[in-house]
């Protein structure tokens, strides 16, 4: 009975399989839901997702699957997150559409929604628990957004839009969990380890040698323990042409942000190409110079470039960005490029673009800063070169 | 088959998806994973399970530093060779220098015992995977000394991660899941009942509606949980503070934002005059 409904649950993204399978029959022949339908909820849910990201798409599939209800309810909901989610896409409304978007008030139109699964859970009572939980769910789409932010109310006066848009980066450190994890694998090979700091580890080798040198008196040795000395600059474009990588880009900074043996890790971004700043948001504020950082960030820091390294050559040639509102940099962008280049032991480019499409500028980068595709593959090339001893790219 | 059901303690209210996540891993004999915001009660649950069960708890708080052979146990060499070289006991007896880590006392009890892997996502990428075997058949070998420890009684295993760090796909595929979602208005008049079983009415309306408002403020880095609401309350008895308001002014609001940014965010939502949704 309950097989077709774990089909539904891959259809909609929830990777379940024979083992899910297994454990439900079991946990069914042995009464665990009580032989009703709330409890064959509670327990496929305890067994079939895995983690919270899936809970939202496991609840729409036991609603439409078990009551012949299609999430209409959630529908409008999904419809605006999704929308929003793509503010790039909406780039083309006019002066007057985005003053029209600006006045809907989310906020009012999510009460409504919980209103009506309200009244829907009081009027079938206690036996339609997944609506109720749906409308409860932490991931948004029963009407609380995945992270809380109000667009209609946002501070400032800001638009939807912009506030939206800034989801990008700030989300994939909670929400962009899925996927990861082989970059984080990726990025464990990039370590370095030293030994240094309070000698409280007891060195047994030496221990052992020098008590036996001492007609067998015991001496102690100890040493310091090995602890990660790698320190990582990650420089990210999120210039236009990077939106549609913007994901991939996230997951790799998410992972970054939560690998525990960097001793440090320092994150900035850029817009197309590198002049006399970087920034410490995404929205490109917060600047500091180029010449400051490098004073902080020593030759052996592993510097991580990622962008397509595509734009209008006079980007490249010209000594400002058309799009940063600083003043002149002194130098053209690619001398700022070498500059980097040169100042760090170990640097590498990573390009979320396929291989072919790497001209024009990109070929021209690609001479200054070995150039690695952003995918498994290119990552791990990527940290075998950044990890290669002392050798100058 | 039978089995001792958890229904929550009189100090732990549960929900009925909860208990039934917990007696799924009871009956299927895996770990149970919790996770959830923290404060949500995680830790709580797994002494709620031991003190429902009549079962004793062991607890393991992870760090980062933590490796699974630490939960095994520990040889400690240091004693030995102390040992040797000022002659205290016998020093060819290596299992005296054994010492049990806390997965290694839940498989040598001689009771069944509940088993808390508390903050599982602080460790180690593969700290999870190492533990896949030892969690899987319930037994491990003492190098050292051949010896195999093998659970007489399989221990109910509650597993805690904030959602910090994705775990790996395996280990997930071999527990029973559970995600405690953030109180509602109702439950957490409940469970703070539960805590403060004598608080003025209108004093508990009152803090939970400037604790909700408090939680839709924007920009917050760590909104407050229920350990944060719990905690205010008590203060809030203490000084004897009958009635509060939600404002910049707000008796003890240290007790419920714990980073200066937050209490910077709420000062200034507090000073635009619009209330906080709540």
């Amino acid at each position: 009975m309950f097989v077709p409904f774990l089909y539904e649950l891959r259809d909609r993204g929830v990777r379940v399989g024979a083992q899910e399978a297994l454990s439900l029959a079991q946990a069914l022949a042995l009464e665990l839901h009580r032989g009703i339908l709330d409890g064959f909820y509670e327990v496929a849910r305890a067994l079939c997702v895995h983690r919270e990201q899936d809970l939202d798409a496991f609840d729409r599939a036991f609603a439409h699957h078990f009551r012949g209800v299609p999430d209409e309810a959630l529908a409008l909901t999904d419809e605006l997150l999704e929308w929003l989610e793509q503010p790039v896409a909406k780039r083309e409304l006019t002066e007057l559409e985005k003053e029209l978007l600006e006045r809907i008030d989310l906020v009012e139109a999510r009460d409504r929604l919980r209103m009506r699964l309200a009244e829907q859970r009081t009027r079938h009572d206690r036996g339609n628990r997944w609506v109720g939980t749906a409308g409860t769910s932490p991931h948004g789409s029963g009407g609380t957004h995945p992270t809380g932010i109000k667009v209609g109310q946002a501070p400032g006066g800001r638009g939807a839009l912009e506030v939206a848009a800034e989801r990008h980066f700030r989300d994939l450190r909670s929400d962009v969990t899925l996927d990861t994890r082989h970059i984080e694998v990726a990025l464990r090979r990039l370590r370095a380890f030293v030994r240094e700091g309070a000698l409280d580890e007891l060195d047994i080798e030496t221990t052992i040698d020098k008590t036996a040198r001492n007609a067998g008196e015991l001496e102690i040795a100890l040493r310091p323990p090995r602890r990660s000395n790698l320190r990582v600059l990650l420089l990210l474009d999120v210039g236009g042409s990077m939106d549609p990588h913007a994901h991939v880009c996230e997951r790799l900074f998410s992972a970054a942000k939560r690998a525990t043996h960097f001793k440090e890790l320092r994150t900035y971004y850029f817009h197309n190409c590198i002049y006399g700043r970087v920034y410490e948001s995404a929205g490109l504020i917060r600047g500091i110079p180029v010449l400051r950082l490098l004073q902080d960030c020593d030759p052996s820091w592993r510097l991580i470039v990622v962008g397509d390294a595509l734009m209008s050559p006079w980007e490249l040639q010209s000594s400002g960005s058309r799009w940063s509102f600083s003043e002149d940099s002194g130098a053209p962008g690619v001398a700022w490029l070498a500059h980097l280049a040169q100042h760090f032991l170990h640097a590498a480019w990573l390009n979320p673009e396929p291989q072919v499409a790497w001209y024009g500028t990109a070929e021209v980068i690609r001479r200054i800063l070995p150039m690695y595709r952003l995918t498994q593959d290119g990552l791990l090339e990527a940290v075998h070169h950044l990890m290669k001893g002392g050798a100058r790219h | 088959m039978e089995f001792r059901k958890f229904r929550g303690t009189d100090k732990y209210l549960t929900s009925s998806a909860l208990e039934s996540a917990v007696n799924c891993a009871l009956a299927l004999e895996r770990p149970l994973l919790v996770r959830g915001e923290p404060g949500t009660g995680k830790t709580q649950l797994a002494e709620a399970i031991a003190s429902g069960l009549g079962l004793r708890l062991i607890h393991w708080p992870v760090k980062s530093t933590t490796r699974a052979q630490d939960g095994l146990y520990v040889y400690d060499t240091v004693q030995r060779l102390y040992d040797s070289r000022f002659g205290d006991g016998d020093v060819k007896d290596i299992r005296r220098y054994i010492r049990h880590g806390p997965l290694g006392q839940a498989f040598a009890s001689r009771d069944r015992v509940v088993l808390l892997i508390d903050e599982i996502d602080k460790a180690d990428l593969e700290f999870p995977n190492d533990l896949l075997h030892e969690l899987d058949r319930m037994r491990f070998v003492v190098t050292e000394t051949g010896d195999e420890v093998i659970a007489r009684e399989r221990p109910v295993v509650v597993i805690t991660s904030n959602a910090e760090k994705e775990l790996p796909d395996a280990f997930l595929r071999r527990c029973v899941f559970h995600f405690i979602e953030f109180p509602e208005k109702d439950l957490m008049a409940r469970i703070v009942r539960v805590h403060h079983p004598d608080l003025d009415q209108r004093l508990l309306d009152q803090t939970l509606r400037a604790f909700y408002s408090l939680r839709d403020v924007d920009g917050l880095r760590k909104r407050p949980s229920t350990s944060e609401l719990i905690d205010w309350i008590a203060v809030l008895r203490r000084a004897g503070i009958a009635s509060v308001e939600l404002d910049a002014g707000m008796p003890f609001l240290g007790a419920l934002l714990k980073r200066e940014q937050d209490l910077i965010a709420f000062a200034e939502a507090a000073s635009r005059g619009r209330r906080p949704r709540a």
